[in-house]
């Protein structure tokens, strides 16, 4: 893993971070994200900030509360988090190669990680049935301050994390099946590690995105 | 692809509990509490950080990284907190 590779041309790679390629490119990508998502944010700070009210949980709807389904969405953090302890132990497992915990874990990835996705949409088909959108109805936008600010910031950082959550679920679709056909040991399980790292950091985001969206 | 280290294994079902605490927690204070709005907003922010630190050092291993990667993984926070803060205080101004 540590000497020098050699690229096409005869050209010497220098192995400067001392990790495998697709991690470091994983790293690097993540940190590219925590970018992304700081970009949201700010731009929800700045709009919620400068708004003259805006909807708060714990608070009854028609006296500004907001109308978010807290409860629900606190339960999809749970299913989040329980998809992030059976990634890791899914890893864990490969490194002691134990592949028949790998597909068990990894499949339990998939599952809770689709759940997630289908709560979502189950949530927006909610919201969007009471005109809670991107422009909300005009019975709704009477009630809730700043609505339709509230529902394009809403939409636009939860649609963009539910958009890395599917990706996700899509790689660790491809992952398990790989897995289910032996594709990975314990001497190699690179992959595994990779999109390990990107799914906890998507749970990662998730855990700010909740409390600065949902509580605050 | 070989894996040239092997890793400590931190109990991944602890951390989880401790995730799932943290949760509750929050989503009682935020219904629950008569704490003044900035000492809430505080109190969620501090909560929430210490659930992603907790998700990037043990379930990301970053505690047990080389140096290199912890640096490499840590380079955007800096550059976060100076987008957000400029932010914040563009909307002071």
């Amino acid at each position: 893993m540590n000497e020098a590779i050699t690229l096409p041309g005869g050209v010497k790679a220098e192995p400067g971070m001392r990790i495998y390629n697709q991690k470091l490119g994983m790293w690097v990508f993540l940190a590219s994200e925590v970018m992304f998502f700081t970009g949201l944010i700010g731009a929800y700070i700045i709009l919620r900030f400068g708004a003259s009210a805006w909807a708060l949980p714990g608070v009854p709807l028609d006296e500004g509360g907001t109308p978010l389904n807290i409860n629900l969405t606190a339960f999809n953090t749970f299913v989040l988090i329980c998809s992030s302890v059976t990634m890791v132990k899914g890893f864990a497992s490969i490194e002691q190669g134990d592949q028949k915990n790998l597909k068990r874990f990894l499949l339990a990835t998939v599952l809770l990680g689709a759940a997630f996705v289908g709560i979502q949409v189950m949530e927006y088909i909610e919201l969007a049935r009471e005109g809670f959108l991107p422009h909300c109805s005009e019975e709704l936008a009477t009630v809730v301050p700043s609505c339709h600010l509230f529902g394009s910031t809403f939409y636009t950082m939860t649609g963009f994390h539910g958009a890395h959550v599917s990706i996700g679920v899509l790689c660790m679709v491809w992952v398990t099946v790989k897995a289910f056909r032996g594709g990975y040991t314990k001497e190699s399980h690179g992959g595994v590690e990779v999109i390990g790292l990107y799914w906890h950091f998507v749970d990662l985001v998730w855990i700010i995105l909740f409390t600065i969206v949902y509580l605050i | 692809m070989e894996m040239v280290e092997k890793k400590k294994q931190p109990n991944y079902y602890f951390i989880w509990f401790l995730l799932l605490v943290l949760t509750v927690v929050e989503v009682g204070i935020a219904y629950l509490s008569g704490l003044p709005r900035s000492v809430l907003i505080l109190v969620l922010v501090g909560l929430a950080i210490w659930k992603a630190t907790l998700v990037a050092m043990y379930y990301m291993h970053l505690r047990f990284e080389r140096l290199r990667v912890i640096l490499l993984a840590s380079a955007p926070l800096p550059l976060a907190v100076i987008l957000v803060l400029a932010i914040l205080l563009e909307y002071a101004r």
